[in-house]
């Protein structure tokens, strides 16, 4: 059927849509209800006025009952139909069916074209990890070279009666490969880092949003001055961004401007510069929630003139959803974090303020101070489970006596070489560790 | 009569290491490092059991193992593939290409040690 036959087919569908018996819009057109039955089963044709004003009855522009569902429609069906062979759409009725079904036909193309987007998606990350020249070449090399290690270390410690040649041939092997192995484990690092930021396209949503704010310094100015509301700050800062992570990102602004608004960025600087990043000190001193205390102190902290601060609040499940990491004190960012940060333990105890001296390597300098409150989060209904919302702002403790042994915390399980810890979930790839 | 191994691997460290704790469990080493000559030094030299690195300049082991399987037969020449890869379908192509033992970087000597002895039948 030709699509210029289907504009009583388009009547109808409308007609349904509205909730519109067909003699009401008989009545409102001036015309029989016989005759609106014939038009809408495409048996008569219709223009002019009477065109006018069915589309006028009906809320609609004429050209939407004329001209129908959009060329671009029909052809994302077409290609649909072309892309499988085990079924045979009518592809003959494409047009029909456009124009008889509009909304199933747009969610079908719509469909059509995520599936388009995520077998790209999966494409280039099996190609990534399948076929990366650079990466199969580094961790060959390192392979090798640790096995030379291995043998020739082991020839060492077992060998008791090795002349002294050979002792010193297999030292000189173990020095020049522990070199090699350093420089091929430093250029793997440096690659995996700028693979990282050159594959920002196929990041989830989270880390679409979490690399803006990185970029920002997990804060905006403009709102900061109270000169741009967050969907000029979206606007500004989102182009490119995927839907999902855009709504994200709303979320995460209208969450700063709610808190500039209880905290404007003079109090906080002022709060800080006098107390320090104390953030329980700090939320009494401004009569506030500790968590806003934190996400405000998180915010403004450099500004501040104090150190970077690390800041993360996670859900019941453990999942992060908001992650401020410094490079010193590095949170995960997918899968499961150290079960040892007291973000975590806050969630056993509500509304209890938690510190704690915490080191998160094995390097002494390295420690600080993890400051972490839950609390409730949403509305409250009965009888359904009230959320709960973490939140741990992490402070430098560099130069600051440490009366007790800090609790030993890490990244997760899988790269951390802690042995002997109560948490471990799984072995670490850097160590035995279980 | 001493038996003997060829050891075709291009990392001299490994190489000198291998050759080292062979020699010392009495076995006779010849070694080589290039994958495009590999195939002759291996049919002329005949061993008692070959040991060959996949990635090799030149030629890849499996390529060489293929060449030298229209030769001698798993009977003939046992054959250890040393590889960094050790994924399942790394070992299914070094299975295919004739391989008798494969094993993965890092191994250990005395896992060389304990394959050499078990492919000769000492």
């Amino acid at each position: 059927m030709m699509r210029d036959t289907l504009t009583g087919g388009r009547i109808r569908e409308r007609r349904i849509l509205a909730g519109m018996k067909q003699a009401d819009l008989a009545r409102r057109a001036g015309i029989s209800a016989s005759y609106l039955n014939l038009i809408e089963h495409n048996r008569r044709r219709i223009g002019g006025k009477l065109l006018l004003g069915i589309a006028e009855a009906l809320g609609v522009e004429p050209s939407i009952l004329t001209e129908g569902a959009e060329a671009a429609l029909i052809a994302n069906l077409r290609e649909a139909a072309s892309d499988t062979t085990q079924v045979s759409a009518e592809l003959d009725r494409v047009d029909e069916f456009a124009g008889r079904f509009p909304g199933w036909a747009e969610l079908l193309a719509r469909d059509r074209k995520r599936i388009d987007t995520l077998e790209s998606t999966v494409k280039i990350l099996t190609d990534r990890l399948t076929h990366d020249p650079h990466l199969a070449a580094s961790l060959h090399d390192m392979l090798t070279t640790v096995t030379a290690i291995r043998s020739a270390a082991s020839i060492l410690a077992e060998s008791g009666d090795i002349e002294p040649e050979w002792q010193d041939r297999f030292h000189r092997n173990i020095n020049e490969d522990s070199a090699r192995l350093a420089e091929t484990s430093q250029a793997l690092v440096r690659y995996l880092d700028d693979a990282e930021d050159a594959t920002a396209d196929v990041h989830a949503p989270q880390e679409e949003v979490d690399a803006i704010l990185a970029r920002n310094g997990y804060h905006f100015d403009q709102m900061e001055a109270g000169l741009s509301l967050p969907h000029d700050v979206a606007n500004a800062e989102g182009v490119g961004l995927s839907s999902v992570a855009r709504r994200l990102f709303m979320r995460v602004l209208e969450q700063f401007a709610q808190d500039i608004a209880v905290l404007p960025k003079e109090k906080v600087i002022a709060g800080i510069k006098a107390e320090g990043v104390e953030p329980f000190v700090l939320a009494n001193l401004w009569g506030v929630d500790p968590a806003l205390a934190m996400r405000r102190i998180a915010a403004l902290a450099t500004a501040a003139g104090a150190e970077p601060v690390g800041f993360a609040v996670c859900d019941a499940s453990g999942a992060l959803v908001y992650r401020q990491p410094l490079d010193s004190f590095p949170l995960a960012r997918l899968g499961s974090g150290c079960p040892m940060l007291p973000l975590y333990r806050a969630l056993a105890s509500p509304l209890l303020p938690v510190a704690a001296v915490v080191q998160p390597t094995e390097r002494d300098e390295d420690v600080f101070t993890a400051f972490a409150y839950a609390h409730p989060f949403g509305p409250l209904r009965a009888n359904e489970p009230q959320l709960v919302f973490s939140s741990m702002l992490v402070a430098s403790r560099a130069g600051q006596p440490n009366h007790a042994a800090p609790l030993k915390v890490g990244v997760n399980c899988r790269i951390c070489p802690r042995q002997g810890c109560v948490g471990r979930r799984e072995p670490s790839i850097l160590s035995r560790g279980m | 009569m001493e038996k003997r191994v060829l050891l075709v691997e291009d990392e001299p460290n490994i190489l000198e290491a291998i050759r080292f704790i062979l020699k010392r469990d009495g076995w006779s080493v010849e070694t080589h490092s290039d994958g495009n000559s590999a195939v002759d030094v291996i049919l002329r030299s005949r061993p008692d059991v070959l040991i060959l690195d996949v990635m090799l300049p030149g030629k890849s082991g499996y390529d060489i193992l293929r060449e030298v399987r229209s030769e001698y037969t798993e009977d003939d020449l046992p054959v250890l593939m040393l590889t960094a890869r050790g994924q399942v379908k790394d070992r299914e192509i070094a299975e295919r290409a004739g391989a008798s033992r494969f094993m993965t970087k890092p191994f250990s000597n005395a896992e060389v040690l304990e394959a050499v002895r078990s492919l000769a039948g000492a």
